[in-house]
């Protein structure tokens, strides 16, 4: 069972069972950002405060399997009060993450050189996810949806 | 005491002997499409072998065996479901959803008008619900839903009502959400009543238990065959003679025109005109061979002993979760076929699924193709486990094994 318990870790499993950063802010002035699997119907919406160049706070709500719901409150956990350098450059260490594996060909060891687990804290307990590939999705869903909400404030600007 | 004894036929069946992550595989998701046996597998195998040519118009003798060969098939397809107008009224698709949209696309393309009602329910696949959504698009005709009641069921009280002003009621035989068994019969007699034809979805129901046509007294059923023990790629429409004399070709091309000028074409006659291109001629071949495969095992057994397996599960279900595991589909094992929805306390069912592959069980975790439905009961997904005839209450040993383990994991 070496295999579900590198998906099911107990810190995926614990934020699973209590989300952090669940719930709304008021919109405008926060942006709101919905991410939608129409596949599975696992579903994150996003509720971003960005000021001076921080995103100040982050909330979230929706629905979904433990993978896509333990990513986005990570996720939430990671990025919250974060620079937007930061944060941007936390997205693209995850999407390195998840994208690095996909061919399942790298060895762990390899993977590890490509993405430095360090700076990715408790988000490095999804790497488990790479070997589920059709789980991938789940996890990326937030974080894709982040990245869209983003790019929205940035051309508002 | 009949010729239906499980070991022979898991015996049969290649897949089965299959290991999963350590274990023999518990293959729980026949509602998406079962397993083949060697019968089914040779006979494609053979018939690439020795006989393969293009079907018709061919005057050499492996083109001959070819075309006598696809046409055995519609001929044994035709046998199967007591069809009246016998291999007349069979024509290959590619599945289930091409054999629906062919029937809104041709017959509700040519018969049906803005202020007609085309009547399905609340219980059908996507299948059988967006090709009517783009008729509608396309003519105005009216798209209505009979609803499913708190038991599951179609709810069936304002029949009446819900049929005013329908030319065409199509409905499920069986849901492959629920497990639940429409009475078609009935509804085929509430239908004609109001002059309106019948079209039947026996996507599940065509494995579950016996289809005769003439018996049902409907006017066109739509079935797979890799649902039926049969390969991917061969889909049946059986549609009653003087119904299918009324209906246009489908697709244009080869095969399905008697005559083409520079100034138009003339489509053929018959099935023909909905066959255009080279149809699944070896794919035919496994569906032929798979109708006599289960033919050998006798539908009624087939179905005896889907019943057998699910009450057997419904019971164990029920008594062992405390609860934490709720069957989405009839209690009442009457009328309810083995698809057996399961909505488990706290665990998504992606997860269920996961834990699940882990004993090498197959489930399908998902809407299943069917949303009106899934919002119906304010669900987005459930994890389902559908049996085959190959499917013993061991399966189910291993199921609910997996499902304890599921349980603990996120309990
Ligand atoms: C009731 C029902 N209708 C239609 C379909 C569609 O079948 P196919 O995908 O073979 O066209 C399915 C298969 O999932 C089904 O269960």
């Amino acid at each position: 069972m070496s295999n579900l318990e590198d998906l099911y870790r107990e810190i995926i499993l614990d934020h699973y069972r209590s989300p952090r950063n669940r719930g709304e802010l008021p919109s405008p002035p926060a942006h709101k950002v919905e991410g939608f699997n129409p596949l599975c119907g696992d579903e994150v919406t996003l509720y971003l405060d960005v000021h001076d160049g921080v995103l100040s706070d982050i909330k979230l709500t929706g629905h979904g399997c433990s993978i896509s719901q333990s990513s986005s409150s990570l996720m939430s956990a990671a990025v919250k009060g974060k620079p937007l350098n930061d944060v941007n450059a936390t997205i693209e260490t995850f999407k390195q993450l998840m994208t690095g594996h996909e061919s399942a060909l790298t060895t762990e060891e390899e993977a590890d050189e490509e993405v430095d687990l360090r700076t990715l804290g408790e988000l490095a307990a999804l790497q488990g996810v790479v070997k589920f590939p059709v789980r991938i999705k789940c996890a990326t869903l937030a974080w894709n949806a982040l990245r869209q909400g983003l790019d929205e404030i940035a051309n508002q600007n | 005491m009949s010729s239906f004894n499980v070991r022979r036929i898991r015996a049969d069946i290649p897949l089965l002997q299959r290991e999963i992550n350590g274990r023999k595989i518990t293959y729980l998701d026949s509602g998406a499409s079962s397993l083949q046996p060697h019968a089914v597998i040779d006979a494609m195998s053979r018939y690439y072998e020795l006989r393969h040519a293009n079907v018709h118009r061919g005057v050499y003798q492996t083109a001959n065996e070819a075309t006598e060969a696809y046409e055995g098939s519609r001929a044994a397809v035709a046998l199967f479901l007591n069809a009246p107008g016998g291999a007349d009224e069979v024509v290959f698709t590619k599945n289930t959803t091409e054999s629906l949209n062919l029937i809104a696309k041709t017959w509700g393309a040519d018969h049906l008008a803005q202020g007609d009602v085309v009547l399905v329910s609340e219980m059908e696949h996507h299948a059988n619900i967006v090709p009517w959504f783009q008729l509608r698009e396309a003519t105005g005709v009216e798209v209505r839903f009979i609803p499913v009641g708190d038991d599951y069921r179609l709810d069936l009280t304002k029949l009446d009502e819900l049929l005013d002003g329908v030319k065409l009621l199509s409905v499920t035989a069986m849901s492959n959400v629920l497990g639940t068994k429409n009475p078609i019969a009935e509804l085929a007699e509430a239908a004609h009543r109001v002059g309106a034809l019948i079209a039947v979805d026996g996507a599940q129901s065509i494995v579950h238990g016996v289809t005769d046509v003439q018996e049902l007294d409907i006017d066109f059923l739509a079935f797979s065959g890799h649902k039926m023990l049969g390969p991917t790629g061969i889909g049946v429409l059986w549609t009653r003679e003087s119904v299918l004399d009324t209906m246009g070709p489908f697709m244009g091309g080869g095969g399905m025109i008697a005559d083409v000028r520079v100034d138009g074409f003339t489509p053929a006659k018959g099935v023909a005109r909905f066959e255009a291109g080279t149809p699944p001629i070896a794919e035919s071949v496994g569906l032929r061979a798979a109708v006599r495969y289960l033919t050998g095992l006798g539908m009624e057994n087939v179905a005896d002993h889907d019943h057998e397996l699910t009450v057997d599960a419904l019971t164990r279900l029920e008594s062992s979760f405390d609860g934490r595991v709720r069957v989405i589909g009839p209690s009442d094992t009457k009328d309810r076929g083995g698809v057996i929805s399961l909505d488990v306390e706290g665990v998504h069912p992606h997860d269920v699924a996961q834990v699940l592959d882990q004993f090498g069980v197959c489930v399908r975790p998902g809407h299943h193709c069917a949303k009106p439905l899934m919002k119906r009961f304010g669900l987005a997904a459930t994890a389902r486990a559908s049996f085959g005839p190959y499917s013993t209450t061991r399966d189910t040993d291993v199921l609910l094994e997996a499902l304890t383990s599921a349980v603990s994991m996120f309990g």
